[in-house]
């Protein structure tokens, strides 16, 4: 592909000249009550204190949490690990940490 | 083409068609050929991509060969890249070249080896930079997150002296052979100066540069990030003239790099920064087996060297990758 400015000099188009998939929303849930909640920690130090507290609010409210973690939070969370997160929960909440 | 996203702040060359024909020339791959797939977007890359954001980094054709390899190395899984961009940490790329096509494409090594000034290699650093952004999508603000980030990552990519070097390179300790070119990367921040302008000996200068050594990133990490040691020609001959070859430098090295953990637990000195408590009474090295890579390079006078602090190491990180450079 080429690009052509205002000068009229034409240059090769040095992105990937591919466009982001566009998918639509998963619909926002009313309430959390009655629903999995998926907590990821991405395994950095303390990432598990604010998730333990939320985990505490969730159940408070009546919903039901899951706990996973990445292997490492210097990479992205694994495919298979996204796929349970998916099949299993209704929303996921991913925590940062430090 | 900086409205249009194209450039990392800093005016490019107008990839036109016929500059990018004369940059394909400088190898002898097929442009269709892919080269690697690129993160954090993970794009198929062509050579002819490569070829576009090498023309607008200012590369001459015949530094594309080391362009190539360099993308190559840096979109291993190995190195990590999309890591590399989305940590908060400052490190990009460093590319340290080696071997006979250092001198071939006028390579500096020499005085101001990590700053400006060189053509190769203020350009070949770049261009790998503007195919992770353009092809990849790792934009700064967008998947590359750094607090700080560095100048460094505009373009980070020099020579070793080999030629004035009494040891054998980084390349080949890591299983090169002498006149392979090779380019090796390594997640790095930005260089920081080492000064012993007082030291005569080996042994001296060895104590000072670990005492150094131990404040790289963080005086309380142990093992788990690396460094990268550039020794300058004056530091290097205390070596020569005491003999001491890689091994021995590094062995002797490695003895005065050792921690006392209790110094460096949490809560010890009044931090809250440090090792947990589980590691108490034990002696641990600053830096894993083959986390500290140490290469020759630099002015001909000057008692500096440097360190590049690296990143979070191993298989939960990044690797430092060689790998070598092909037509």
């Amino acid at each position: 592909m080429t690009a052509t400015s205002q000068t009229g000099l034409t240059v090769l188009d040095p992105t990937a000249e591919g466009r982001p998939a566009e998918r639509e929303l998963t619909p926002r849930a009313e309430t959390l009550a009655g629903l999995t909640v998926g907590l990821l920690d991405i395994s950095k130090p303390r990432g598990n204190v604010f998730l333990d507290r939320l985990e505490e609010h969730l159940v408070k409210i009546g919903a039901g949490v899951e706990r996973y973690a990445k292997p490492t939070f210097a990479k992205p969370a694994p495919v298979d690990l996204r796929h349970e997160i998916a099949t299993t929960c209704d929303a996921v909440i991913e925590a940062l940490a430090d | 083409m900086f409205a249009r996203g194209w450039t990392d702040g800093l005016p490019v060359v107008p990839p036109t068609e016929a500059r990018v024909e004369r940059m394909l020339s400088g190898t002898s791959r097929n442009p269709a050929d892919l080269v690697a797939v690129v993160p954090p977007d993970l794009v198929d890359c062509t050579v002819e991509k490569v070829a576009i954001n090498a023309v607008m980094a200012g590369c001459l054709p015949e530094y594309l060969p080391v362009v190539l390899t360099a993308l190559e190395a840096v979109c291993t899984d190995d190195f990590n890249m999309h890591g590399v961009l989305a940590t908060t940490m400052s490190v990009g790329p460093v590319l340290v070249v080696s071997g006979p096509i250092t001198k071939e494409i006028k390579m500096n090594h020499g005085i101001n080896v990590l700053g400006h000034g060189n053509r190769a290699n203020s350009t070949i650093g770049r261009a790998v930079q503007l195919v992770i952004r353009n092809v990849g999508g790792g934009a700064p603000g967008g998947i590359d997150r750094a607090t700080l980030g560095h100048m460094g990552k505009q373009g980070f990519c020099f020579a070793v002296d080999q030629e004035g070097s009494p040891w054998i390179s980084l390349s080949e300790d890591r299983g090169f052979g002498t006149d392979q070119n090779t380019v090796t990367a390594f997640a790095g921040e930005g260089p920081h100066i080492l000064m012993d302008q007082k030291s005569r000996s080996a042994d001296s200068l060895t104590r000072m540069l670990a005492q150094s050594l131990l404040g790289s990133v963080s005086s309380r990490v142990v093992m788990g990030i690396d460094a990268m040691l550039v020794l300058s020609p004056e530091h290097m001959a205390r070596y020569r003239d005491a003999g001491w070859d890689r091994s021995r430098f590094m062995e002797e090295l490695a003895n005065h790099l050792m921690v006392d953990a209790d110094s460096i637990i949490i809560g010890s000195g009044g931090i809250e920064e440090g090792l947990p408590q589980d590691f108490a009474g034990l002696s641990l090295p600053k830096f894993r087996p083959g986390g500290l890579l140490v290469v020759h390079a630099g002015g001909p006078a000057g008692l500096f060297s440097a360190v590049i602090g690296g990143w979070v190491n191993g298989p939960t990180g990044s690797e430092p990758v060689t790998k070598e450079i092909t037509p």
